[in-house]
């Protein structure tokens, strides 16, 4: 698929099931879709490891951008795409934008074959001032 | 320039003492950030540390650069929350920056730019009630040519005064003013951190 994917990172699990579950409704199969949460123990938390599996399963040539909930989300998913390096890091990017909201409306945009930086814009509007 | 006592690292030792610490104080850690944060640091740093025990034996036989740089990674990849890149640059830039027989005046330069990597990643800087406000004087200390027993004591002094900062950064920011008079998690963890590794260490390395 060459729709731009859409990795969703958040404390909860169930946050990123359920923001997953949205945007599967709402948008449909037409954008690569991975998502994850949750400490190693099963605990609320991220981490690299699991935002890295995520990234590789949505990945696509397009890019993928990454939504994500609170501060230890971001930091670890800026880890996880140092970690997965060029040439495919220069593609991934960390919208600044509510996971929900922000996953739907990026997805909505990637699925009808927007590159990249148009996701991340549209994604970017729904920021706080 | 002093090169030769740096040189004298025993690895093992050192990640030992690491470890033991961690476990010892993850209740306490966890308790400070119960009341500033999420409540998950000491268990996230124990289970870090225990990681990184686990994989002693690999760790000991290869050069210190490129263990500690296999401590930052592991770390990354096993603490969860923030903590875990925060750490995890920490070891893995002071790697990157030692040569392979470094003395007190290269561990110096590396912490420093260490210290830059881990506020880079955080988006901090100092005053920001975080580990940033220990690590500092800590690199000051060494930089100033301070036994190892006076900067684990500077170390602790740092993490004290971290308890009247406002937070700035991180979880505890969203506390604002009632982040006051608390110990910053990650200021005690890194004071920890200093001592054990201190402990391992000459006084006049």
């Amino acid at each position: 698929m060459n729709n731009v994917g859409i990795v969703i990172v958040s404390h909860s699990l169930k946050i990123a099931e359920g923001t997953a579950d949205m945007v599967r409704q709402m948008v449909g199969e037409e954008v690569p879709l991975a998502w994850c949460g949750g400490n190693p123990d099963g605990g609320l938390g991220t981490q690299v490891g699991a935002i890295m599996e995520a990234i590789e399963k949505a990945w696509s040539e397009a890019g993928v951008a990454i939504l994500v909930d609170l501060g230890g989300a971001e930091t670890n998913s800026e880890m996880a795409i140092e970690m997965i390096g060029e040439p495919r890091a220069s593609r991934i990017v960390i919208c600044n934008a509510p996971i929900v909201e922000g996953a739907v409306m990026a997805a909505t945009e990637a699925s009808g074959g927007a590159s990249l930086k148009e996701v991340v814009a549209t994604a970017h509007e729904l920021a706080p001032a | 320039m002093d090169a030769a006592a740096v040189t004298n690292i025993d690895l093992t030792t050192l990640i030992t003492a690491v470890a033991d610490t961690m476990a010892a104080h993850a209740d306490e850690l966890t308790a400070l950030d119960q009341a500033i944060g999420d409540g998950d640091h000491g268990l996230n740093m124990k289970r870090g540390f225990e990681a990184v025990r686990a994989e002693t034996a690999t760790l000991a036989e290869k050069p210190l650069p490129e263990a500690l740089k296999a401590i930052g990674t592991k770390l990354v990849m096993t603490v969860g929350g923030a903590s875990g890149p925060l750490f995890g640059t920490l070891f893995m830039a002071l790697g990157k920056e030692l040569p392979a027989e470094p003395g007190r005046a290269d561990f110096s330069a590396a912490l420093a730019k260490a210290i830059d990597a881990v506020a880079a990643r955080g988006k901090s800087q100092a005053g920001q009630k975080t580990m940033l406000d220990v690590l500092y004087p800590v690199q000051t200390a060494v930089a100033a040519g301070k036994t190892t027993p006076e900067v684990a004591d500077i170390a602790d002094q740092a993490a004290e005064a971290t308890k009247p900062l406002k937070a700035i950064r991180g979880r505890a920011s969203v506390l604002g003013d009632r982040s006051i008079g608390h110990m910053d998690p990650g200021a005690r963890s890194s004071a920890l951190i200093t001592r054990a590794i201190a402990g391992t260490l000459e006084p006049r390395v």
